[in-house]
């Protein structure tokens, strides 16, 4: 489930705050969103894609929060993984055009 | 463009010729096929179209058969495999328009990727990408899209649909979009389970199209499981296409040979779920060799998310894992669609996608991994058509503005409403019937019979008392709706007394030709239960 909004990285541009198709999130009147809706979380790790600055991440355990901390995730280099696996920056995206699965479809 | 007018009440108050609820791809291709037929279109979704649905999170396989000689041959192959139930005319037709469907997306520019020929590869869909390029295309199609505007109710003028009716849940205000025709493109039901893109797939419209008189079929066909890292949201099984599995104490799990099991996915799920049954079941991906290992990690860059951040290498270490229920997601249950244009037989109402019942297409059996995304992008356009000729037909009447609002339980119950029933409670006791593998994936009668029992007192209390004020009414709604669906669902499984594709009886293995015909239910409080043994007839036609 979603875990941390970095305060030192997010710019306040409230994007996840539109994008989170479960509206976990609230936007505050000058700062950074807030999760407001927790158990709404549906695991999907969109909105870190969607994140412009990598500021959001989401625990990989669908059922309650896991406590990982800020300094923990940033130790593994965790923000932005998923976006880098996929090809999408800041918030843009790309690499579909490099995507392999037709070989693991050959494979199968 | 329609204009936004404000009326007494201060509600948001839009007229459209064509309303499609939902935000996954079959909704989108409704709404661009509706725009580009020349009608004025509104979608409103309960999410963010772009992110919402099943399609994107995920990275789905589409049934892409080109034209050409061989195309009934291979739909021929389909239809052996899906309990006799599909219809190859639909099968035909789906292929045909989906295939149509992707050459349009790559004449719009859609990034495919290339097969060392050069040639585009068009028969995936990556879905986050895939999803954000349909919203671009929805909103230049001239679409006015509201993001997070659940509909709750349909509204009818008596005769036929003429809009519906929800909340705009960051704000908190009402919307009503009048329509001369809706299309219901809201997704399955997944029974809250915590799988990809499932949060609103709560069966919305199902209740919905209930309401205004049409039928739904297919709802016993509910026993499809994934499997997905344990506690995770992962159900993508392509991977453990090249897994072997152990018990707790270390002994592999065997297949049907007395062979140790090398692929969980499709029939092999069962052995998989038996042992779930018994205790914790752990796999490792170590079929898999190094060339498929990096083509497995950059083609599904998801399903390596969660071993990642818990730090495991699955392709040499053991980890646990799940079977995740799917509910109608990647069942085949949902609305019966009544002629070629995804018509529900109530006047104005159409349906595309997992909305719709998807046996026509896939029968008995999962319609996962590449019919369901090629049914999306082929009812969504057959749907979008309907509507929109509907709409022409009915233009120059005027709106009436003495319309009726046909959301009933959740929103209007029929006694008191009751501070005791909570939305979450209600969602519980239905999920501890139709999800629990010895209850759903393995069935029998008489297990059926309790739980049809339980799920009527849970329904009757959701009738008679649950209602939610405000933004409540968005949960009490989904309540209402997942209460719904998993009583047809287990009614319609009790009705089949026989064994096929993911419905599975224990005490009544194999498939009775009695049974060679489809379930449609209709009714929502009393509903009927009726064969629809016209299939047969196309069948054999
Ligand atoms: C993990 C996963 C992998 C899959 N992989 C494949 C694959 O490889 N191949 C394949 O063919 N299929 C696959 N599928 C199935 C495929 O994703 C679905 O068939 C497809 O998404 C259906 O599209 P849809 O638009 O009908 O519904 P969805 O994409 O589910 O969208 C439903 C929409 O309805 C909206 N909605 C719900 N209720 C309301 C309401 N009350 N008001 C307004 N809007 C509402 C939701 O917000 C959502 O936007 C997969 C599914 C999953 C879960
Ligand atoms: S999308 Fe990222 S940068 Fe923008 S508000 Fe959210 S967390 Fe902050
Ligand atoms: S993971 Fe998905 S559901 Fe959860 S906060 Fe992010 S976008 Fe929303």
């Amino acid at each position: 489930m979603i875990e941390i909004v970095s305060a030192t990285r997010c710019v306040e541009c409230d994007i996840c705050v539109k994008v989170c198709p479960a509206n976990v999130f609230d936007a505050t009147d000058n700062g950074v969103p807030v999760i407001a809706r927790h158990e709404d979380c549906q695991t999907c790790f969109l909105c870190e894609i969607y994140c412009p600055t990598d500021a959001l991440y989401v625990a990989e355990f669908a059922e309650g929060p896991t406590g990982i901390t800020e300094a923990q995730a940033d130790a593994r280099q965790l923000f932005g993984s998923y976006a880098r696996g996929l090809g999408w920056k800041r918030g843009k995206a790309g690499g579909s055009e490099f995507d392999p699965t037709h070989r693991i479809r050959v494979a199968q | 463009m329609p204009k936004p007018q404000k009326s007494v009440s201060d509600r948001l108050h839009l007229q459209a010729d064509v309303l499609v609820l939902g935000g996954g791809p079959s909704a989108a291709w409704a709404a661009v096929a509706a725009a580009e037929s020349g009608a004025k279109v509104v979608l409103a979704d309960k999410g963010y179209l772009g992110t919402s649905g099943a399609t994107a999170p995920s990275n789905t396989g589409t049934w892409c058969v080109p034209p050409g000689d061989n195309r009934h041959a291979v739909v021929e192959r389909r239809w052996q495999r899906t309990g006799e139930l599909a219809d190859p005319r639909w099968m035909l037709r789906c292929v045909d328009t989906a295939y149509r469907n992707l050459l349009r997306l790559s004449e719009w520019g859609y990034p495919f990727p290339s097969e060392d020929d050069g040639r585009l590869y068009i028969a995936n869909l990556r879905g986050p990408d895939y999803m954000r390029f349909m919203r671009r295309r929805v909103l230049l199609a001239g679409v006015t899209v509201l993001d997070h505007h659940p509909a709750l109710e349909l509204l009818s003028d008596g005769d036929a649909i003429v809009g519906a009716a929800g909340v705009v849940r960051q704000i908190g205000q009402d919307w009503r979009v009048d329509a001369n025709a809706v299309v219901l493109a809201t997704g399955g039901c997944a029974f809250r389970e915590r799988i990809l893109g499932a949060t609103g797939l709560t069966g919305d419209g199902y209740l919905m199209a209930a309401e205004a008189g049409a039928s739904l079929s297919g709802m016993e066909f509910t026993g499809k499981y994934t499997l997905a890292p344990y506690g995770s949201s992962l159900n993508k099984g392509l991977p453990f296409r090249w897994a072997s599995f152990h018990r707790e104490d270390g002994s592999p799990i065997l297949g049907p040979t007395g062979e140790p099991l090398r692929n969980g996915i499709g029939d092999r799920e069962e052995e998989v779920a038996r042992a779930l049954i018994v205790g914790p079941v752990y796999a490792r991906l170590d079929q898999a060799e190094p060339a498929l290992q990096g083509w497995l990690r950059q083609g599904q860059p998801n399903c390596f998310v969660p071993y990642d951040r818990a730090g495991i290498d699955p392709f040499s270490e053991l980890f646990r894992i799940t079977l995740r229920a799917e509910g109608t997601v990647r069942g085949t249950g949902g609305i019966n669609i009544v002629s070629d244009d995804c018509a529900t037989g109530v006047p104005g109402l159409y349906v595309a996608g997992d909305a719709a019942s998807r046996e026509m297409m896939t029968g008995a059996v999962s319609g996962g991994g590449a019919v369901n995304s090629s049914w999306a992008l082929a009812s969504g356009w057959w749907a979008g058509k309907g509507a929109s000729t509907h709409a022409q037909r009915r233009t120059g009447k005027a709106f009436r503005s003495a319309v009726q609002s046909l959301g009933q339980a959740g929103l209007h119950p029929a006694s008191s409403a009751s501070a005791d029933i909570s939305a979450g409670e209600v969602i519980e006791a239905v999920r501890s019937e139709v999800t629990p593998l010895d209850k759903n994936f393995f069935r029998t009668g008489e297990g059926l019979e309790k739980s049809g029992e339980r799920l009527e007192s849970v329904w009757r209390d959701v009738r008679d008392h649950l209602q939610g004020e405000g933004l409540d009414r968005v949960r009490t709604r989904e309540a209402a709706s997942i209460a719904a669906a998993g009583r047809w669902s287990v009614a319609a499984a009790l009705h089949r007394t026989e064994s096929r594709g993911m419905h599975r009886r224990t005490d009544l293995p194999g498939k009775s030709p009695a049974f060679a015909h489809r379930l449609v239910i209709t009714g929502v409080d009393a509903f009927r239960i009726a064969g629809a043994p016209e299939r047969l007839a196309e069948l054999a036609s």
